[in-house]
C-alpha cells in the first residue's frame, strides 16, 4: 500500500507542476459529466413524471376494458363482469374547468380499485369515508394545488354550475389530475351511471369468458409498459440524449488531448521509475487508480454543474413539453441516488475511455526505447493514413444508415457516424490544405511556415477536431431552428385564418353566442367547427371539422392535393389528412383511410395532405357538416370568427362581458400565433443552450489544447529567434498559423453543418415528428457563426501567444543550453 | 581479479542477437565477466561494441540469448518481470545517461523516491548521502534549476539511497565537462568505497576508466 | 398489508370496537375508521319480534350485519374439510339510502377452504347501491362479485333451505347445496344475545342443523364431499364494552345430535364474558351462564408474529361437558385485510364431534 502511494505520489507530482494540463483535464470531464448528467436530470425528471402520470389509477400499466368506439358505457358492465369473476374497477375519465384552465377529472371507485394500481384512499386507510361520501374530495398533487393557489381543504371555484369538492393533496399524483370517487365524477362529468373504462386487478380466479358477460360491447386494452406520453415524447428526450451525448463526446476529447500529452510528458517518468523497480503491472495499475480518482473528482464537481444546468433549463423543457404534448413537469428538480451514482461512473467511464490509448501504450512501454516526448509526430503520416482509413469506413456507415435505416436511432446514428467521420477525416483535409500552401510558398519563412503548421496538425488536432463537430453541429442546428421558425410561422398564417376564435362551454352557449354574433354587423362570417377523438392502429387521431367557407380554401395550406380537393370535402367521403398521418400510415392522394365511428367505420379518401406542425397526434380534416353526421355527440363548442381586425378589441370585450368568456375560451388570431410561437420558441431554447454549452466546451478544448502545446513550441522557434525574427513576429506568426487552421476548420464546418442540417431536416424531424420542413440555407446566420468561431479561435489562441511576445530571452536561450 | 571477496556481479558466457533488416547481428558473444563487492570496474568499447547492450542485460531491462547473469547468489533468468523489477529497485543502483530524474519531483523526493518505494529508507544515511554529494542547499529545487554535474550527482544519490549491491552507471557524465565530470566521478567512487557495493560503469574516456580499479574493454562482443 | 395490519391492532388496542357484536371486529373498525359510537343507528333492545323471510334480507339501520356460513366435510376417502363462506355488511353513515354510489353500504366477503394440509381464503370488497353486492331477502340471495349464496326452489323461510353457496379464490373454489329440515334457532334471549356485562347487545340468530352436499376444488383437483354446516346471522349498532381486546367462538355439532354455541369475550381486567347455548336435535335451546363456561386455551401456535391458542379444554359442569377441542389445521389463518383465525375443529372427552373455532384479537 506504501508503495503504491509513494508510486502515486510520483505521478501526481506531474501535475503539480503542470497545473494547466490538470485543469485541462479536470475541465474536459466536468465538462462531460456536466453536460451529459444535466440532460439526464432532464429526461429522468420528466420520465417519473410521465411514470407518475401513467401509474395514476390505470394509465396505459394497467390492463383494461374499454367501450368499442372509444366512448363511455353503462355500469352495469362493471357489476356483470364482477359478478362473473372478474377483479374489475371502474374509472370514469374528462376534463373539468377550472379557473380558466382545464384539467383531467379522474373518478375511481378506491374499493375495488387493484391495490397494484394507485396509491388510493382504500379500506383500512384513513380518508376513505370523506373520499366515498358527498361532497368528496378532489385529490391533486401538491404542483396543481399551488397552481391554484388555494389551500388544502377549499373547494374550487367551477366554470359551471357544479358545486365543486374540498381539495386534498396526494404526493404521488401527476400534475394537473384531479382524481375524485366514481360517484362525484359521474355528477360533475353530467354522466350518471357510465364509467370509461375497467382496470383489470391481476387477482387470479376463475373468469366467465368476456364475450359471455359483455358481448362484444367492451375491448381489452393488454397492459403497455409505456404510456402514450412516453412514445409521444420519446423523439423529444431522444434530441436532448443526442446533445447530452454529442457534449459527452467533445468534453472526452479535451480528457483524451490532456490525458495523451500528459502521458507522453511523462514518458521519462514512467521510464525512470520502471527503471527504478516498479513493475509495469503495478505502475499501470497505478496509472488507473491514479485516472479514477481524478475521474471521482470531477465527476463530483460535473454532477454539480449538471445538476444546475439542469435546474436552469428544466422551466423550458417543461413548458415544452407541456405546450407540445401536454406532458406535465414539476418545476423543481428531483434527483435520485441513481442519478448521481451514475454520473460518477459516466465520469469514470468517460475518463478510462479517453485514456485507453494512452493507457494501452503504458502497458506496452518499453524501459529501453530513446526517450523522445514526441515521438507521436515523427508517426504522423503513418496515423493519418489510418485515421483517414477509419474515417471513410465511419463514412461508409453512415451512408448504411441513410440507405437502410427507418427509424428515429438510425437517423441519429447516421448523424453521429457523419460526425465522426468528419473529425476523424478532418487532420487529413488539413494535411493536404497545408501541403498545397508549403508547395506553393515561395519565401523560406512562407515555407517554415506551411511546414511548422504540419508538423504541429496532430498536437492540434483533437482540439480542431472538437471545433469542427461543435462548430458543424451549431451550423445545422441553427439552420433547422432557422428554417422552422420560417416555415412556422408562414404555416401559422394559412392556419389560423379566422380572426377570433371562441370555445363556449357548452352547446346551448354556443347557440346563444352564435345568435348574438349574427346580429353584429362586423362579424363578416360565423364558422364552425368540432372535433372528434378516434384511434387508428391503435393510435390517437383527431377528426376535425372545417367549414365550408373560403376562409379555409384561401389560406389552407396544403402540401399536396387533388385539384377539387374542396368539393370532394363538400360530399363526405374524403379528407386532408396531416403529414404526420400519411408518414405514419403510408397514405397518399387517392388512398383510402378508415376511421373508427360510433355508427361503423367512416371510409375516406384522401384528396389533399397538410402540414401540422406540432401536433403529436394524427388529424384528419372532414367537411364540418359530414363531421357531426358521423359523430352525433361531439360538442359544438368552436367557432371561428371572421371580423375586421379594428373591430376585433371591442368584440372581443364585448363577447366577454356578454357570455363570460375569458381569456382560456376566448383568443384572438395574434394571440394564439404568440402563443404557439412561444410554445416553440421554448422547445429550441434547450436545444440552442445546449449548443451554446457544447461550442463553448470546444472553445475550452482549442484554448488548452493551444496552452498545453505552448511550452513545446519553444525548441520549434528558438532557432527562428536565434536567426533575428524578433519575438513579437513570432508571437504574430504563431497567431497567423492558429487563426489560419482555425479558419479552414471553421470553412469546413460549414458544409459539414448544412450536411447536418440536411439530417436534421431530411432524416431526423421526419422520424421524430412525422413532418418535413423544406430546406433553406441562411448565409447571414452562417457568416455570423463564422465570427463567432473566429473570435473564440482568436480568444484561445492570444493567450500563449502573448506569454510568447512577453517570453524573456532567458527562456529561448536556454533552449540551446539544455542541447548539449 | 580481486579474491576473498564477495562476487556481487558474476555474467558467464552471456550472448545477444538483435534482428535487424532481416540480418542476425551478434551484439555479445560469450561475455565473462564478475565484479566483487567493493570493485570499481570501467566498461568500455567503441560505438556499437555492446557496452550498453551488456549494461541493460545486467540491470534486468532486457533479456539475453543465452549464458548466465548472477547477482549475488539470484540468477536473473529464474526472475519473471516482477521478479527483476523488484531486483533493480531493492538491490540496484542505475545511473544513466537519460531519465535519470523525474523533471516533476524536488531533489529531496528525487533522492528518496526508489528507497520508498523499495521500502527501506534510511533517513541517516540519506542525510550522509545529501552531505558528501553537497545537495544541502538544493533539495526544494527541480531538476530544471539545476546544473548536469548537480542533476548527475542527484541521480548518484538516488541510486545509492537503496544501498544496492551493485550500482550500475551508463557513461554518467556523457553530458558534463570535464572538470565537473571528475568531480562527479570521484564522489561516485568515494561513495561506492563507502558503501561497499559493486561499481561497474560503461565509457567511452580512457581518461576516466583510468581512474578506477579496473578496466575491461568490450570489442565484438567479446571481454577483452 | 403490514400498514393493515397495524391499524387492525391499533383498534384491538383502542379497545372502542363493536367487537362484541363484531365477528372480524377489526373490519368495522377499519370500515367506520371512527369510534363507533351508535348515534344514529338503530339501538338493539330486548324483545324484538323476528320477521321471516324479512329478517334474512339486510338491516341498513344498523351499523353492521353479517351472513355467515361455516361447513364441516368429508369425502369419500373420510379426509375432513372445511369451508367458510362470509358476506358482512356496514352502514358507514346513518340515514335514509341513498342512491347509486353514494349508498352508504360498504360489504366485504371472506371465503376460505381448509384441509389438514391446506388453507386457502379470498377477501372481496365492495360499495352497496350499485349491485356489485347485496342481500335480498326474496327470493333470497346474498352476493358478493360471483361468491353467491341463493335460495333453491322451494326454500322455506323458517328453515332458510334449501339453499346453494359457492366461492372461489386463486387456488381453490367450492359450491355446496345446504339442506335443513329443523327451523332456525334463535340465540340468547328470544334472539337478543348479549355481549357485556354493560348491556352491549346484537340480534342474533343460527342455522346449526344444515346437511351439506357438494364439491371442494383445492388446485383445480375437485372432490365431492358432505357435512353439517351452520349459518349464523347477526346485527347490531352498538360498539364494544370498552377493555375487551378480542374474543373466542366456537360452533359445535356434537356427534350425539345436540349444537353447541360457545363465545368468550376477553378483557383487559381478566373477567372474561362467556355465553352459550345448548341446543337440542328437536330445536329446544338452554342459555349458558358465563360463570359455568370454562374455556382454557392450551397449545399456542406461532402466526405472523402471533401466539394463537389453537386447542383449548372446554367445560360446562351443568352439562357434565368436559372436551379437548383439536384445529384441523392449526394454521388456519385468514390473512385477509383483517386478519383473524377461522378453522374447523374435531373435539373429544365426553362428548365428541366437530366444529368451527373463530379468534379475534390476537
Amino acid at each position: 500500500m506504501n508503495r503504491i502511494l509513494w508510486i502515486l505520489a510520483v505521478l501526481l507530482s506531474h501535475w503539480r507542476r503542470h497545473p494547466m494540463q490538470l485543469a485541462t483535464l479536470l475541465i474536459g470531464l466536468i465538462s462531460a459529466t456536466a453536460l451529459w448528467s444535466g440532460v439526464q436530470a432532464l429526461n429522468q425528471q420528466a420520465r417519473s413524471s410521465y411514470d407518475r402520470a401513467a401509474a395514476t389509477f390505470g394509465g396505459a400499466r394497467t390492463a383494461a376494458l374499454v367501450g368499442r368506439s372509444g366512448a363511455t358505457f353503462p355500469q352495469q358492465l362493471f357489476v356483470d363482469l364482477r359478478r362473473a369473476g372478474w377483479p374489475v374497477s371502474p374509472v370514469l375519465e374528462g376534463r373539468i374547468q377550472i379557473g380558466g384552465r382545464s384539467f383531467r377529472l379522474l373518478g375511481i371507485e378506491p374499493v375495488t380499485l387493484p391495490a397494484e394500481v394507485g396509491n388510493a384512499p382504500a379500506i383500512g386507510r384513513a380518508g376513505l369515508q370523506s373520499f366515498v361520501t358527498p361532497p368528496g374530495e378532489i385529490l391533486v398533487s401538491p404542483e396543481t394545488l399551488s397552481e391554484l393557489g388555494l389551500p388544502e381543504g377549499a373547494s374550487p371555484p367551477a366554470s359551471g354550475s357544479a358545486v365543486l369538492p374540498p381539495l386534498r393533496v396526494a404526493a404521488q399524483l401527476a400534475p394537473g389530475i384531479m382524481v375524485v370517487d366514481i360517484g362525484i365524477a359521474q355528477r360533475l362529468l353530467k354522466l350518471p351511471g357510465q364509467v370509461s373504462r375497467l382496470l383489470i386487478g391481476k387477482a387470479g380466479g376463475h373468469r366467465v369468458p368476456l364475450e359471455n358477460v359483455t358481448g362484444d360491447k367492451l375491448h381489452l386494452i393488454a397492459p403497455d409498459a409505456e404510456s402514450d406520453l412516453e412514445r409521444l415524447t420519446d423523439s423529444f428526450h431522444l434530441n436532448l440524449t443526442a446533445f447530452g451525448m454529442l457534449s459527452f463526446f467533445v468534453g472526452l476529447f479535451i480528457v483524451n488531448s490532456a490525458i495523451g500529452l500528459a502521458f507522453e510528458q511523462r514518458l521519462p517518468m514512467l521510464r525512470t521509475l520502471r527503471a527504478c523497480g516498479v513493475s509495469a503491472r503495478m505502475l499501470n495499475t497505478v496509472l488507473v487508480v491514479e485516472l479514477i480518482s481524478l475521474a471521482l473528482v470531477a465527476g463530483l464537481v460535473g454532477l454539480v454543474c449538471g445538476y444546475l444546468i439542469a435546474a436552469a433549463l428544466l422551466p423550458d423543457v417543461a413548458a415544452s413539453l407541456r405546450g407540445l404534448y401536454g406532458a406535465q413537469i414539476p418545476g423543481q428538480l428531483t434527483l435520485k441516488p441513481e442519478w448521481w451514482i451514475a454520473g460518477l461512473a459516466i465520469s469514470v467511464v468517460g475518463a478510462l475511455l479517453a485514456a485507453t490509448a494512452s493507457l494501452l501504450k503504458a502497458i506496452r512501454l518499453s524501459v529501453l526505447a530513446a526517450a523522445q516526448p514526441y515521438a507521436w509526430q515523427q508517426a504522423q503520416h503513418r496515423w493519418l493514413v489510418l485515421q483517414s482509413t477509419v474515417a471513410l469506413a465511419v463514412l461508409g456507415a453512415a451512408g448504411g444508415f441513410l440507405w437502410l435505416g427507418d427509424s428515429l436511432v438510425s437517423g441519429f446514428a447516421l448523424l453521429a457516424a457523419l460526425l465522426l467521420a468528419a473529425a476523424l477525416g478532418l487532420p487529413a483535409v488539413l494535411e493536404l490544405v497545408l501541403a498545397q500552401g508549403q508547395r506553393r510558398a515561395k519565401r523560406a519563412l512562407a515555407v517554415w511556415f506551411w511546414a511548422d503548421s504540419r508538423q504541429q496538425l496532430s498536437g492540434w488536432s483533437l482540439a480542431l477536431m472538437a471545433l469542427l463537430l461543435a462548430l458543424s453541429v451549431n451550423v445545422g442546428v441553427g439552420t433547422m431552428v432557422e428554417t422552422f421558425s420560417r416555415t412556422f410561422t408562414a404555416w401559422l398564417d394559412g392556419r389560423l385564418a379566422a380572426d377570433v376564435y371562441i370555445n363556449a362551454s357548452d352547446d346551448a352557449q354556443a347557440t346563444a353566442i352564435k345568435a348574438w354574433l349574427r346580429e353584429r354587423p362586423e362579424v363578416a362570417a360565423i364558422l364552425p367547427g368540432g372535433r372528434a377523438e378516434t384511434q387508428i392502429n391503435g393510435a390517437p387521431v383527431e377528426v376535425l371539422g372545417i367549414a365550408d367557407h373560403a376562409t379555409y380554401r384561401d389560406h389552407w395550406p396544403l402540401l399536396q392535393s387533388t385539384a377539387d380537393h374542396w368539393a370532394r370535402l363538400r360530399a363526405g367521403d374524403s379528407g386532408l389528412i396531416s403529414e404526420q398521418l400519411a408518414r405514419r400510415l403510408k397514405l397518399a392522394i387517392g388512398d383510402a383511410v378508415e376511421v373508427p365511428a360510433p355508427g361503423g367505420n367512416w371510409t375516406l379518401e384522401v384528396v389533399g395532405i397538410y402540414a401540422d406542425y406540432g401536433n403529436p397526434k394524427g388529424q384528419i380534416a372532414v367537411n364540418f357538416a359530414a363531421l357531426i353526421r358521423r359523430f352525433p355527440d361531439i360538442p359544438l363548442t368552436r367557432l371561428g370568427l371572421r371580423v375586421a381586425p379594428a373591430a376585433v378589441p371591442a368584440l372581443m370585450s364585448a363577447l366577454a362581458d356578454k357570455f363570460g368568456l375569458d381569456g382560456r375560451n376566448l383568443v384572438d388570431q395574434a394571440t394564439l400565433k404568440a402563443e404557439s410561437t412561444q410554445i416553440f420558441n421554448r422547445t429550441f431554447a434547450v436545444t440552442a443552450a445546449l449548443n451554446a454549452f457544447t461550442l463553448g466546451v470546444a472553445g475550452i478544448a482549442l484554448l488548452t489544447s493551444l496552452l498545453t502545446l505552448g511550452n513545446s513550441r519553444l525548441p520549434q522557434l528558438a532557432p527562428l529567434w536565434a536567426i533575428g525574427i524578433t519575438r513579437r513576429q513570432l508571437a504574430a506568426i504563431e497567431l497567423l498559423k492558429t487563426m489560419s487552421v482555425a479558419l479552414i476548420t471553421a470553412l469546413l464546418a460549414l458544409p459539414l453543418g448544412l450536411l447536418v442540417a440536411w439530417c436534421l431536416i431530411a432524416v431526423v424531424n421526419v422520424k421524430a415528428f412525422g413532418w418535413r420542413l423544406p430546406f433553406h440555407v441562411f448565409p447571414l446566420q452562417l457568416i455570423e457563426l463564422l465570427g463567432v468561431a473566429i473570435a473564440a479561435s482568436l480568444v484561445a489562441a492570444m493567450i500563449p501567444v502573448l506569454k510568447l511576445a512577453r517570453m524573456q530571452p532567458a527562456a529561448l536561450i536556454k533552449v540551446f543550453a539544455d542541447e548539449r | 581479479m580481486t579474491t576473498g571477496k564477495q562476487i556481487v556481479l558474476s555474467v558467464r558466457n552471456l550472448t545477444k542477437a538483435y534482428r535487424s533488416a532481416g540480418e542476425q547481428i551478434a551484439v555479445l558473444r560469450g561475455v565473462n565477466l564478475s565484479v566483487a563487492a567493493g570493485e570499481r570496474v570501467a566498461l568500455t568499447g567503441e560505438s556499437g561494441s555492446g557496452k550498453s547492450t551488456l549494461l541493460h542485460l545486467i540491470a534486468g531491462l532486457d533479456r539475453a540469448d543465452a549464458g548466465e547473469i548472477r547477482l549475488a547468489d539470484t540468477s536473473l533468468s529464474d526472475l519473471g518481470e516482477a521478479g527483476l523489477a523488484a531486483m533493480r529497485r531493492d538491490r540496484l543502483g542505475l545511473v544513466f545517461q537519460q531519465f535519470n530524474l523525474i523533471p516533476s519531483l524536488n531533489v529531496r523526493d528525487n533522492l528518496v523516491f526508489q528507497s520508498r518505494i523499495a521500502g527501506c529508507h534510511d533517513a541517516a544515511w540519506h542525510a550522509e548521502l545529501v552531505e558528501r554529494l553537497g545537495l544541502g542547499g538544493l533539495l526544494d529545487r527541480y531538476p530544471e534549476q539545476l546544473s548536469g554535474g548537480q542533476q548527475q550527482r542527484v541521480a548518484i544519490g538516488r541510486a545509492l539511497e537503496v544501498k544496492p549491491l551493485l550500482l550500475l552507471a551508463d557513461e554518467p557524465t556523457g553530458n558534463l565537462d570535464e572538470a565537473t565530470a571528475d568531480d562527479v566521478l570521484a564522489l561516485a567512487r568515494d561513495l561506492v568505497a563507502r558503501t561497499g557495493c559493486g561499481f561497474l560503469m560503461v565509457t567511452h574516456s580512457a581518461r576516466l576508466a583510468a581512474t578506477l580499479d579496473r578496466h575491461v574493454n568490450l570489442s565484438a562482443g567479446l571481454i577483452t | 398489508m403490514n400498514d393493515r395490519l397495524r391499524i387492525s391492532r391499533r383498534g384491538f388496542a383502542g379497545g372502542a370496537l363493536v367487537l362484541a357484536v363484531s365477528r372480524t371486529p377489526g373490519f368495522a373498525q377499519g370500515f367506520a375508521g371512527l369510534g363507533m359510537s351508535g348515534e344514529g343507528f338503530a339501538p338493539v333492545v330486548p324483545g324484538k319480534t323476528f320477521a321471516f323471510p324479512a329478517d334474512h334480507g339486510p338491516h341498513p339501520d344498523y351499523r353492521i350485519e353479517w351472513w355467515y356460513l361455516t361447513a364441516n366435510l368429508v369425502d369419500s376417502a373420510g379426509t375432513a374439510y372445511g369451508a367458510q363462506w362470509t358476506l358482512f355488511r356496514q352502514t358507514t353513515r346513518p340515514g335514509p339510502q341513498q342512491e347509486g354510489w353514494a349508498n352508504q353500504q360498504l360489504w366485504m366477503g371472506h371465503a376460505a377452504v381448509t384441509r389438514a394440509d391446506a388453507h386457502r381464503y379470498s377477501e372481496a370488497f365492495a360499495r352497496g347501491g350499485v349491485g356489485q353486492a347485496g342481500v335480498e331477502a326474496t327470493p333470497y340471495r346474498a352476493w358478493i362479485d360471483s361468491w353467491q349464496m341463493r335460495g333453491l326452489d322451494g326454500m322455506r323461510e323458517n328453515t332458510l333451505a334449501p339453499l346453494e353457496l359457492s366461492a372461489s379464490g386463486a387456488d381453490f373454489a367450492y359450491a355446496l347445496r345446504l339442506d335443513a329440515d329443523h327451523a332456525v334457532v334463535l340465540q340468547g334471549e328470544a334472539g337478543y344475545s348479549r355481549k357485556s356485562e354493560r348491556g352491549q347487545a346484537s340480534y342474533y340468530f343460527s342455522q346449526p342443523y344444515f346437511r351439506a352436499t357438494g364439491s371442494i376444488t383445492i388446485d383445480d383437483r375437485p372432490v365431492e364431499v358432505t357435512g353439517q354446516a351452520w349459518m349464523d346471522r347477526e346485527w347490531s349498532s352498538q360498539p364494544l364494552a370498552s377493555g375487551q381486546t378480542g374474543w373466542d367462538w366456537l360452533s359445535l355439532h356434537l356427534n350425539s345430535g345436540e349444537k353447541l354455541m360457545l363465545f368468550r369475550l376477553r378483557q383487559n381486567d381478566g373477567h372474561h364474558y362467556a355465553s352459550g347455548n345448548w341446543i337440542l336435535p328437536d330445536g329446544k335451546t338452554r342459555q349458558i351462564a358465563s360463570a359455568d363456561i370454562t374455556m382454557t386455551p392450551k397449545t399456542l401456535t406461532g402466526i405472523e408474529g402471533r401466539k394463537i391458542p389453537t386447542t383449548w379444554d372446554i367445560a360446562i359442569p351443568s352439562l357434565n361437558l368436559a372436551i379437548s377441542c383439536v384445529p384441523l389445521n392449526a394454521n388456519s389463518w385468514m390473512g385477509t385485510s383483517f386478519p383473524y383465525w377461522e378453522g374447523p375443529i374435531g373435539f373429544a372427552g365426553s362428548h365428541g364431534g366437530v366444529g368451527y373455532l373463530e379468534m379475534t384479537g390476537y
